[in-house]
């Protein structure tokens, strides 16, 4: 089972590799790092304790918020999906990226205390 | 204002693309005037002092308000109201939906900036008519985007006539339910907007719409409950798409953040299990996002074995959590206010939330007197959104089935059912409408004949026109007095007006301390605050269910029991409401049994509920009423000097118009109090307390506020 677990995920890694279009490595590289940045986070939290709540809420949320944005980003500069966006182009999908970054950090750095 | 919308809508139809821009700038217009119209009618009847501000409830937004604009923003926040919940005292800022208060507060910055100098109370009086006409709008838009753009106007006609909404956004009525349809409706376009379009734009637009909804209004739980639902009844019938995922994971995240900026929300969206099914929803839509992801890359086999795999570890991870948080007690099941406890649980668990007479279960006479033939016509409407179901019908769908199972169970919440009853009957008349009077190219064998048509129209426009004449009336005559001023007819038809309660709050504010400190039941506690200024023990707020038990079991204790309590609380004053003589059915002793059964559920060693009935088990306020209802504090204060007083030679003097029974108890004496003041028409009886031998700690407070 483990064997065919591992030939699968090996298989699907290569493939990735192959197909993928350099653009959107690029985007799944930063959403490797958010992905990172987040679990540290929350494990600091596990381990020292979440006092004070509303930062380690807000900077974590800001983790899982430009996690999300960032799928949302790879997904509609995708060639593949162009037929289920066709009004939205890859440079408007890049605007509205910015633009959510921007509401997001002005709330997080609020709620930071 | 149909016919108008008839033209509108037929015009519509014709290919002519011109004519639209001109049709939205005049609905817009029309929805604005139209409703304020009909919302400035309690204005234009009574004289705009009276009519200000008039319920319990909007006295506190009005205070609130005017503690804003005089002393700034953070002042606001900070704002720890010591005259309130004596001697507890209430943190306003934690304790309040700010956005209400914020919002005249802007207006009325803005407006003063542009020197068109408007005092704040105008800004609060005439608020809730502009935002049903912004409501009228957004109905147009949510509309729109479910239909077409005739039933957006028809939706936007009824919304802004129908009574159900009226009722809570007449000039002078200055409370949440005002803005916050607004916030509602406008969401809900902005969340249909974003699940069409895909883009993130829109949801953003829609978190900060939902952000102010928050801010304005406790039914954001609807909406924070509603679209999950959406969402995961769409990934059980099949329709998941990328543009679901993304409308959703933006909205919940960036929503959430937003939602945990207002002070009184706090960290409730990630402890309560009222917001628990958004989150589960997004940790779903996520597993599912991600796994659509991988079948579309691997074949089916090699799918099923990474399948199998990450369900049981997905599903070893949340059982786990699921019981660690459950046992570190960190997973609150909260009361579920929200979801409506059904009325018997709460009459017997929680008094304070059965006992007032707005969540009480509705009625088929409210749910008619409200929307009229709306509410016939909407199943009509939901049966057309089924049929041609897509992703925004099953939205709408679901809202409706969710009001409709929340206004049978409150009164309150008929208002949550108005929008979507607009737009759903809206749809319905759109349908019959586009059907009967198209008659393009109708020559098949199908065609109807002419004078059906004609005749289904007129009969369409009939009723149409009843609903108009309806809403007129019954904003006119039901939802236009203010309450603090009642008004009698006499027999020969000329109005009698009794205005005891402002008479009686001028005195309490000209004739006593300003430090007094006054015992009433909560209902007036607002009113007392805002109108006489003086210090309240408890108040509409109802936070803290064990002061306002201490509050009833004075009252309904004897005399001397109840002096104790007066004295450990500081009371100098009571205040109470008498109808016996006017026959006003509103009064205290009507609500005495909701008095004995809040303190029973504190101290139930002290006041039985069957000490007060008779051994038949009525409730009798004559000779053969119970003797420890007949020696109690309310009784004695409400019949003081009652006995001597008689209204009609056909009537025993102490006859009670209200209750219809001679009292039994006519020779009342005091120990401890004595009578200060009693109002015109007997309404307001306001007792002060004799304090002989007055104990060191309230000499000590006065001499510390001194």
């Amino acid at each position: 089972m483990s064997s065919s677990v591992f030939s699968v995920l090996s298989k699907f890694v290569a493939e990735y590799r192959r197909s993928t279009p350099a653009k959107l490595k690029v985007v799944d590289a930063y959403l490797l790092y958010i992905l990172l940045t987040g679990a540290l986070q929350f494990f600091y939290c596990v381990l020292v304790g979440t006092f004070p709540f509303n930062s380690f809420l807000s900077g974590f949320i800001s983790c899982v918020g430009a996690f999300v944005l960032g799928v949302c980003l790879r997904i509609q500069i995708n060639p593949q999906n162009k037929s289920e966006f066709l009004s939205l182009s890859p440079e408007r999908a890049f605007a509205d990226f910015l633009f959510a970054h921007a509401i997001l950090h002005l709330v997080v750095v609020n709620f930071i205390g | 204002m149909e016919l108008i919308c008839l033209g509108h809508f037929v015009l519509s139809h014709n290919p002519e693309v011109w004519i639209l821009g001109e049709l939205m700038l005049n609905c817009s217009w029309g929805g604005v005037g139209g409703d304020s119209i009909h919302r400035i009618h309690p204005a234009l009847e009574c004289h705009s002092l009276v009519v200000s501000l008039s319920s319990f409830l909007l006295r506190f937004n009005y205070r609130s308000t005017h503690h804003l604009t005089s002393n700034g923003f953070y002042e606001f926040l900070n704002w720890f109201d010591e005259r309130a919940w004596y001697p507890l005292g209430r943190i306003v800022g934690g304790t309040v939906y700010p956005g209400l208060m914020v919002t005249a507060g802007l207006i009325h910055y803005v407006l003063n900036l542009l020197h068109m100098t408007v005092h704040i109370r105008d800004v609060c009086v005439f608020l809730a008519p502009i935002f049903s006409g912004l409501t009228a709008i957004s109905t147009f838009l949510l509309t729109r985007e479910l239909w077409n753009q005739g039933a957006g106007l028809l939706a936007a006609c009824f919304i802004a006539i129908v009574p159900g909404y009226i009722s809570r956004s007449v000039a002078g009525s200055f409370d949440n339910e005002g803005i916050a349809i607004f916030a509602l409706q406008f969401t809900y376009y902005l969340w249909v907007k974003s699940v069409k379009t895909g883009s993130v734009f829109w949801t953003i637009g829609c978190c900060l719409s939902y952000f102010y909804m928050v801010s304005a209004w406790g039914g954001y739980v609807f909406i924070i409950n509603l679209i999950p639902l959406h969402v995961f009844v769409l990934l059980l019938m099949q329709r998941y798409s990328r543009r679901v995922y993304i409308a959703y994971s933006t909205f919940y995240i960036v929503g959430l953040v937003l939602s945990m900026q207002i002070p009184f929300v706090g960290f409730q969206p990630i402890r309560t299990s009222e917001h628990m099914a958004a989150a589960g929803v997004f940790a779903l839509l996520q597993a599912y996002a991600f796994l659509q992801y991988l079948k579309d890359r691997l074949t089916k086999q090699e799918f099923q074995t990474l399948f199998f795999l990450g369900v049981s570890l997905a599903a070893g991870v949340v059982f786990l959590t699921v019981i660690y948080l459950t046992y570190t007690g960190k997973f609150s099941l909260s009361l579920m206010r929200y979801l409506c406890p059904p009325p018997r649980y709460a009459k017997i668990h929680i008094p304070i939330i059965a006992s007032v007479s707005e969540h009480q279960p509705t009625t088929w006479v409210s749910f008619f007197f409200d929307l009229h033939i709306l509410v016939c016509t909407f199943p009509a409407g939901l049966w057309f959104c089924i049929k041609n179901i897509n992703d925004e019908r099953v939205f709408v769908a679901l809202y409706a089935i969710s009001a409709v199972y929340f206004a049978g169970v409150m009164v309150r919440l008929m208002l949550t059912l108005t929008p979507v009853v607009c737009m759903l009957s809206a749809i319905a008349f759109s349908s019959v409408f586009e059907h009967y009077l198209g008659d393009d190219q109708k020559k098949d064998k199908e065609g109807l004949g002419p004078n059906i048509k004609s005749i289904v129209t007129m009969l369409m426009l009939m009723l149409l026109m009843m609903f108009a004449v309806h809403c007129t009336w019954v904003t006119s005559n039901a939802y236009s007095s203010p309450s603090v001023v009642l008004a009698s007819y006499n027999h020969d038809g000329s109005r009698n007006i009794l205005d005891d309660f402002r008479e009686a709050y001028y005195w309490l504010r000209q004739n006593t301390d300003e430090h007094a400190r006054v015992m009433s039941w909560w209902d007036y506690g607002y009113q007392i605050a805002g109108m006489a200024n003086r210090t309240t023990l408890v108040d509409n707020n109802t936070w803290n269910n064990s002061h306002i038990a201490l509050v009833g079991k004075a009252m309904s204790s004897n005399e001397s029991a109840a002096y104790q309590i007066m004295q450990s609380l500081d009371v100098d004053y009571v205040l109470i409401i008498f109808g016996g003589v006017i026959g006003y059915s509103g009064d205290d002793i009507n609500k005495f049994l909701w008095m004995v059964r809040i303190a029973e559920g504190e101290h139930p060693k002290d006041i039985r509920e069957s000490d007060y009935f008779t051994p038949q088990g009525e409730f009798r306020v004559d000779k053969a009423g119970s003797p420890t209802l007949l020696n109690c504090l309310m009784y004695k204060m409400s019949y003081y000097r009652f006995g001597e007083m008689q209204l009609d030679f056909r009537t025993p003097p102490g006859f009670d118009r209200t209750r219809n029974a001679e009292i039994g108890n006519k020779d009342i004496k005091f120990k401890h109090l004595e009578e200060a003041f009693t109002s015109e028409h007997w309404l307001v009886r306001i007792y002060k307390v004799k304090n002989e031998g007055s104990s060191r700690t309230s000499s000590f407070l006065r001499k510390a506020r001194s």
